[in-house]
């Protein structure tokens, strides 16, 4: 007579499962011009969440309704139960912000521009002292402390805009482009910052545009033309796409090497592509399995496609990443549609 | 909240750190200081040492008022002015350089941002004003403490409505070449016209009338006021009386920070 199931505790009750973010049919326009329509997302609390697409998808009109910068015409959020509509004061306690460009002061030492910063965020005395003390430790900036902040470097500023940031302990971190500027190992250290600030309970939201980046998120929403193009988890999105993405680098004419696939597979080439010289296809999951289907492919067009060895320099097969999902669901490669915006006004 | 995002939080930590840092951020220029202590300095040497053979108030004797005299509250004046706008500049730099966003995001009152910047422009200015003051002396002035407390007294609250001013057009102007371009069009003939430069009395009518209508010239008339005593070279300058100035001047800064106040709570960041 024995119970072998685990009785739950209270130690062990699991809170992560909360929304902090709940938006629905979150809208807005620019005099005019539609930058975000009808958007709905659920942040699970704790958690790193990304917000991804080219440039004039919409994500920094997203960030700054979020960031209680744009009011809540259109639609609903929720931000840690307080509605972003009304209780824009509530969510601007809660929230700790940073922008894409540095809001340090220059002029201001380190220490400076953190203490007029807590002092925003109500914090003074010993509290704050003590706060400063510790984020400084934590972004191993305590012997920079007493330099102006005109004389750091980029990576430097952005690890004084977090520490910054983290002063007011937000329980919800909203970052813009926070990679953008950075080295690879700055942006490395930031991606374990970020991973170590969701472990201890903080709500991490950050825009990208970098497919890196998106990639080491817990969850995405994918943005284009301020829709939503996808929402899930990178795993979970790159599996919608399935298969794998073969590429084949022409030497010459890439138009007529892509007509002479779509002769030769017909709907086998599934979403060809091309840019430049190269020629770029998915390939579903064969029946038998995962890669063969694709090699198959290739071996098949290199024997059939007349003049293979001299129109192709290299092939390319590769499992989908996050570009391939917006192609997917666009029709449209992830950096061209962030030329076309550039265009744009 | 019709418009803009619906604000809220604390008002008097953030105003007096926002104060402190227009301070910090002056005393750190050492151009800036250089400059704001020696241009009006200059330009009333030259302009007021031209000017004295030229010039004698109507109605004064041969022992009445030279024009160094005359001229030294409106140079006060113009320190003040020229102070107190020019350091709402840091305003549009704040937003150029993303320093803004941080504080129009953070759960600061608008009042709690007005107040801060309102007050450090003008603490910059009132210092610069005041420390003209100490030249007095040399315009042939001797100042009993009671008048120095007003005079100090009426560069405050001219410190401070000019400062509230600039603030309001900083708001709505996107870049520092549009702000000098509003102030010098606006500030050139408020100043030329209030007094500061020349008295109501010596110029023609439809000319006096437009100086009565300036509120600068109540600014410089209780200034002045303060200085000289309202006597007989006050009146006979055309200038209002002091109580009436003082009371016009206590009223238009009440305004000015009830303008930037308004302006600051209807508008966004950009």
């Amino acid at each position: 007579m024995v119970v072998t199931e685990p009785a739950p505790t209270l130690s062990t009750t699991t809170p992560a499962t909360e929304a902090a973010v709940v938006a629905r049919e979150l809208g807005f326009s620019y005099k005019g011009r539609r930058a975000l329509d009808g958007v709905d997302f659920e942040v699970p609390e704790g958690s790193v969440y990304g917000f991804l697409g080219p440039n004039g998808a919409g994500k920094s009109t997203l960030f700054r309704l979020l960031a209680t910068l744009l009011p809540v015409k259109e639609g609903r959020a929720h931000l840690l139960g307080h509605d972003l509509a009304t209780e824009a004061a509530a969510v601007r306690r809660l929230l700790g912000i940073t922008f894409q460009t540095p809001s340090l002061d220059l002029a201001l030492t380190v220490a400076e521009n953190l203490r007029h910063h807590g002092h925003l965020y109500g914090l003074s005395g010993k509290a704050l002292s003590v706060a400063i003390g510790e984020q400084l430790e934590r972004f191993g900036l305590a012997d920079r402390h007493g330099e102006r902040a005109e004389k750091l470097s980029g990576g430097l500023r952005r690890r004084v805009e977090l520490a910054k940031t983290l002063l007011s302990r937000p329980r919800l971190l909203l970052l813009d482009e926070p990679s953008t500027g950075l080295d690879p190992r700055a942006r490395r250290e930031l991606q374990a910052t970020l991973g170590e600030l969701a472990a201890e309970g903080t709500t991490v939201l950050l825009t990208t545009h970098f497919i890196e980046e998106a990639e080491r998120c817990d969850r995405l929403l994918v943005l284009d033309r301020g829709r939503t193009v996808a929402e899930g988890t990178p795993t979970e999105l790159v599996a919608e796409v399935g298969g794998e993405v073969v590429t084949l680098e022409g030497r010459g004419d890439a138009a007529a090497l892509a007509a002479d696939v779509v002769a030769e597979l017909g709907d086998g080439a599934e979403n060809l592509q091309v840019a430049a010289r190269d020629v770029r296809f998915e390939v579903g999951r064969g029946a038998g399995g995962a890669q063969s289907a694709a090699w198959e492919t290739v071996a098949r067009l290199a024997r059939k496609l007349p003049g293979w060895e001299e129109r192709v320099s290299a092939v390319t097969v590769a499992r989908p990443d996050l570009e391939d999902v917006f192609l997917h669901r666009t029709g449209r490669p992830f950096d061209d549609s962030r030329r076309g915006e550039e265009e744009a006004p | 909240m019709s418009a803009g995002v619906s604000t809220g939080g604390a008002t008097w930590l953030p105003l007096a750190s926002l104060w402190r840092r227009e301070v910090v951020r002056f005393l750190r220029e050492p151009s800036r200081i250089l400059s704001a202590a020696a241009t009006p300095l200059v330009f009333w040497l030259l302009i007021g040492s031209g000017f004295s053979g030229a010039f004698q108030l109507p109605g004064s004797g041969a022992d009445g008022v030279g024009f160094l005299a005359y001229f030294y509250p409106g140079t006060v004046v113009l320190v003040v002015l020229f102070a107190a706008i020019f350091s709402t500049i840091s305003l549009i730099e704040d937003r150029r350089d993303g320093f803004l966003q941080g504080v129009m995001a953070a759960p600061v009152t608008r009042l709690g941002v007005v107040g801060g910047k309102v007050a450090g422009g003008a603490t910059l200015a009132w210092v610069q004003g005041a420390a003209f003051l100490a030249l007095a002396p040399a315009a042939g002035l001797s100042l009993d403490l009671g008048s120095a407390l007003l005079a100090a007294g009426v560069l405050a609250l001219l410190a401070v409505q000019l400062a509230a001013i600039g603030f309001a057009c900083a708001w709505r102007v996107s870049s520092t070449q549009g702000f000098h371009a509003v102030m010098n069009l606006l500030l050139m003939p408020l100043w030329l016209l209030s007094g500061a430069f020349f008295p109501p009395s010596a110029a023609p009518g439809w000319l006096a009338v437009a100086m009565r209508a300036n509120p600068l010239t109540y600014g410089v008339a209780a200034f002045s006021g303060a200085l000289h005593g309202s006597g007989g070279a006050q009146a006979a300058a055309g200038l209002p009386p002091l109580g009436v100035s003082l009371a016009v001047t206590a009223a238009l800064t009440a305004a000015a920070v009830a303008l930037a106040w308004a302006t600051a709570r209807t508008g966004g960041v950009r």
